[in-house]
């Protein structure tokens, strides 16, 4: 078959002072017509830039230094600008990984998808309406009529990567490039997304460069893959040969980090007889927002009714999608918001209604990790002040809690000498140990994680996750890992919650309910993660190496 | 316009209403806080020092009542739209101001509209420039007009124009005497105009052209920009209908302050230009501790701003779809 598009020797150089001379270096591969080729990689491993070189969309200072791209006879590396327009969103066009910001707030959908048809064609206002319209049907929005008239705010992110998709196939282009288009969604529509990619690219033909971290996604989709890593080309082939039978240490390490979906065995405690260390008991937290005089406020229930009770030595995931309300429940248990009604019974004292200085002793027994590594640190504090300050607020010695915070750092496994550096000399990996040093530096008995790892690469994810379990049994913590990847709740967690709307529809033994879900939701959830009989336990897993 | 924005209007004049009547009570006393009062100013131009005659005036003005007393008369007639007096020329306040006002808001609005469309011109052209020589520059001019002191660069713009080159007239806003009637009198105006609008806009046109110049940059790398550029539309096209779009809504916030100070915002320039409005009278008024024009200025003022205030508002729902009206 003759390729469609052909990527040969090509390499990026990066500015001067980046961590590597080359985004991408000596790349060649092609893409097939009609076959979906997946790019994947870490993120820094060059596969959104070699798709912005395909666009012509590099930043200035960055450009092509060697090799060509090869499409329909004309080299994109060296094409002029004026005749690569006319290809861009045309012959070739590309979804991005943010939907909410990739529409402009300030245009109707229809204006911003009819711009396509205006720069390409020369087609009426009303021809370019009636294609819209069929573009939005085709893409599967609910009301199509309305929603050519409102703005991008009024659409949900699956909404508006739906319209961004019927931007991108407006023309009918030969390719479509989807820079990790469902990253950013949550798991029931990344499955509708991909199944409607899949579909689409089926009626029309179109060949897809699908770029993705995330092989989940590459066992739902590919038909061929390629594995990047630091720029290089490490792995090229068939998905079933790759995703079974990698070759390349690199993607057997990277494949070796994502979770099985199948729950190990564990030992079933009893605990009846054990005093939970964390119990919640009705917990409601309702937002309001305001109305007024003419518009009635809108209620949100982000939490109802909610009860568990966690005990030391376990981990409870507590799992859902966005707006399921995990997040407010995690913030009301450790009183960074108020809760409405219920009460949280800190080994076995209330703790919902107590006063700021009440509740400064047990704030000590209750810590917390932050989702963002990059966002959580304080960048104008040194490592070894950001783990001591909490302890040092509640009146121990300076000298005392920097030994402590020492000790926290050896225990998190990282060099004594980060004590002194600022959070931004570090991976996002290693600010992450210095955020979970942090919490431990209070001795806390609960840890609540709030989405830990979701802003970690898989393998470093791999790293963390090992790492909170290796501590919560050398010190007896009791876990709450709130979590919206079933992939990782599955492997880590002894008790799982599953949240919709506020409230817990389904609450079990890990392993009970992934094997026999009782509630519709929670089926519906388990069966959108992506590549779900890839590595559930049906196929062979490969070597396991040691990951770096 | 939906029955929904008309009853939010209406709510923001009646808050805007209150605010006004806070404003007035806040100025009465402001105004009291200085030293003197106008009869001593009088009668000091007078040359006279006679107690009694003082106590004449005084009386006269109502100066000599309680100041409880003197601040329900004010408010009282307030309610009632009269603004009273004026001490000296025994004018209707009102009456003074609405014969000064025209000029002032020529002299502003000019100035805002000068310094908008400049301003965001300038800024878009540093903003498609970044990094070159042209960006540069255009950013160390912004930097020294807005550094500069308004007084100083209307002093030197009139050494220039009007004493040097004698291109343009140097103060006032007719020619005195000369009595033109229809498009003459239309140019007359116009070649007053020039320097003093040119005063008070340039600092607001560097306001706006590093504000423009800022807000692009950072739009320019927003994602929805990355999709247009993706469509394979021409740069240009690119700017004007997605990147600058965007970039103006803080312009837009800003204007709206800048509109709101139109009326007390040109003392220094009316007064350096001899411009006949309402700042010069302003500036008199408070010279003769004229109490009555002087709170009727700060009051038509403090209007003004909120007026323009929720004017702001209304267009901001205009630009910007997200903006929600009745919250």
């Amino acid at each position: 078959m003759k390729p469609l598009l052909k990527v040969e020797d090509l390499s990026i150089r990066l500015p001067e002072g980046a961590d590597r001379p080359y985004a991408v270096q000596n790349l060649s591969y092609a893409l097939n017509p009609g076959e979906i080729l997946c790019v994947v990689g870490e993120s820094g491993s060059g596969k959104s830039m070699t798709a912005n070189a395909i666009m012509g969309l590099l930043p200035k200072a960055i450009q092509a230094e060697r090799g060509a791209i090869t499409f329909d006879g004309h080299d994109l590396v060296s094409l002029e600008e004026r005749r690569a327009r006319k290809m861009r969103g045309n012959r070739i066009s590309m979804i991005f990984q943010e939907p909410m910001t990739a529409l402009n707030p300030l245009m109707r959908i229809e204006d911003q998808i009819g711009e396509v048809f205006l720069i390409h064609s020369d087609m009426s206002k009303q021809q370019r309406q009636a294609r819209t319209l069929e573009l939005l049907k085709d893409v599967g929005l609910p009301d199509p009529e309305k929603a050519m008239k409102v703005y991008p705010h009024q659409l949900s992110g699956g909404q508006r990567q739906r319209v961004m998709i019927a931007m991108a196939l407006a023309l009918e282009p030969s390719i479509l490039i989807a820079d990790e288009p469902t990253t950013a969604l949550d798991v029931t529509t990344q499955a509708q997304i991909l199944h409607l990619i899949k579909e689409l690219q089926r009626k029309h033909g179109t060949a897809v460069m699908f770029i993705t971290h995330d092989f989940g996604v590459v066992a739902e989709i590919a038909d061929r893959v390629v594995v990047m890593q630091y720029g290089k080309m490490v792995e090229i082939g068939d998905a079933q040969q790759v995703l079974n039978d990698p070759q390349h240490d690199y993607t057997k390490k990277l494949i070796a980090a994502v979770p099985p979906l199948v729950a190990p065995e564990r030992e079933v405690q009893d605990r009846s007889k054990q005093r939970p260390a964390l119990s919640v008991k009705s917990l409601c937290k309702t937002y309001v927002s305001p109305g007024s005089w003419f518009k009635p406020g809108r209620t949100v229930h982000a939490a109802r009714d909610v009860n568990f009770d966690l005990y030391r030595g376990e981990t409870l995931g507590l799992v859902g999608e966005s707006g399921s309300g995990k997040s407010t429940v995690s913030r009301c248990i450790v009183r960074l918001l108020e809760s409405d009604s219920g009460e949280i019974l800190l080994d076995g004292d209330a703790i919902q209604d107590l006063d700021n200085k009440a509740l400064a002793p047990y704030r000590k027994k209750i810590q917390m990790v932050f989702q963002d590594p990059y966002a959580s640190l304080n960048p104008r504090k040194t490592v070894g002040r950001i783990i001591a300050d909490g302890p040092i607020a509640q009146g121990v010695p300076v000298a005392e809690a920097m030994q402590r915070a020492k000790e926290l750092l050896a225990l998190v496994e990282l060099p004594e000498t980060a004590l002194d550096r600022y959070p931004h000399e570090f991976s996002g990996g290693q600010r992450q140990r210095v955020g979970i040093a942090r919490a431990l530096a209070h001795n806390p008995q609960v840890l609540v994680a709030d989405e830990a790892i979701s802003a970690l690469d898989v393998s470093v994810q791999a790293q963390i996750l090992e790492l909170i379990d290796t501590l919560k049994k050398k010190l007896n913590l009791a876990v709450l890992f709130v979590v919206h990847d079933l992939r990782v709740a599955a492997q880590v967690c002894d008790r799982i919650i599953v949240m919709k709307h506020g409230q817990i529809v389904e609450a079990g033994e890990t392993k009970a309910v992934f094997e026999d879900p009782q509630h519709d939701y929670t089926r519906n959830l388990i069966e959108s993660i992506p590549g779900a009989d890839w590595r559930s336990g049906h196929q062979p897993q490969p070597a396991v190496g040691k990951i770096a | 316009m939906s029955i929904q924005t008309l009853f939010y209007i209406g709510g923001r004049l009646i808050k805007g209403l209150l605010v006004l009547f806070v404003i007035a009570i806040f100025n009465f006393f402001l105004i009291r806080a200085a030293p003197g009062d106008p009869a001593k100013v009088m009668a000091g131009e007078a040359g006279a020092t006679d107690e009694l005659f003082l106590q004449q005036l005084r009386e006269q003005f109502g100066l000599d009542q309680p100041l409880y007393y003197q601040l329900w008369v004010y408010i009282s007639n307030l309610v009632q739209f009269d603004m009273g007096e004026t001490y000296r020329q025994q004018m209707p306040v009102f009456d003074l101001i609405m014969d000064r006002l025209p000029a002032t808001l020529l002299l502003t609005g000019t100035a805002f509209v000068l310094s908008l469309v400049l301003g965001v011109l300038v800024g878009v052209i540093a903003a498609s420039n970044h990094r070159k020589w042209i960006d540069s520059a255009i950013s160390v001019a912004a930097l020294v007009f807005y550094a500069t002191p308004l007084f100083w660069l209307a002093l030197m713009a009139v050494l220039l124009f009007s004493v040097f080159l004698g291109w343009l007239p140097a103060f006032g806003m007719e020619t005195v005497g000369a009595n033109f009637t229809g498009w003459d009198r239309f140019v007359d105006i116009a070649e007053h105009l020039v320097l003093p609008a040119m005063t008070l806009g340039l600092f607001f046109t560097a306001v706006y052209a590093r504000m423009a110049r800022t807000s692009m940059i950072e739009t320019s790398r927003a994602d929805f920009v990355k999709t247009a550029k993706a469509k394979g539309m021409k740069p240009s096209r690119v700017t004007f209908r997605h990147t600058l779009r965007n970039a103006l809504l803080p312009v837009v916030t800003l204007a709206g302050l800048q509109a709101g100070q139109m009326i007390g915002g040109a003392v220094l320039t009316e007064t350096v230009f001899a411009w006949p409005g309402i700042g010069r009278l302003m500036f008199e008024a408070l010279f003769q501790r004229d109490y009555n024009l002087l709170l009727g200025v700060f009051f038509i003022s403090s209007a003004m701003v909120v007026l323009f205030n929720l004017a702001t508002d209304l267009i901001y729902c205009i630009v910007d779809p997200r903006i929600e009206l009745a919250k």
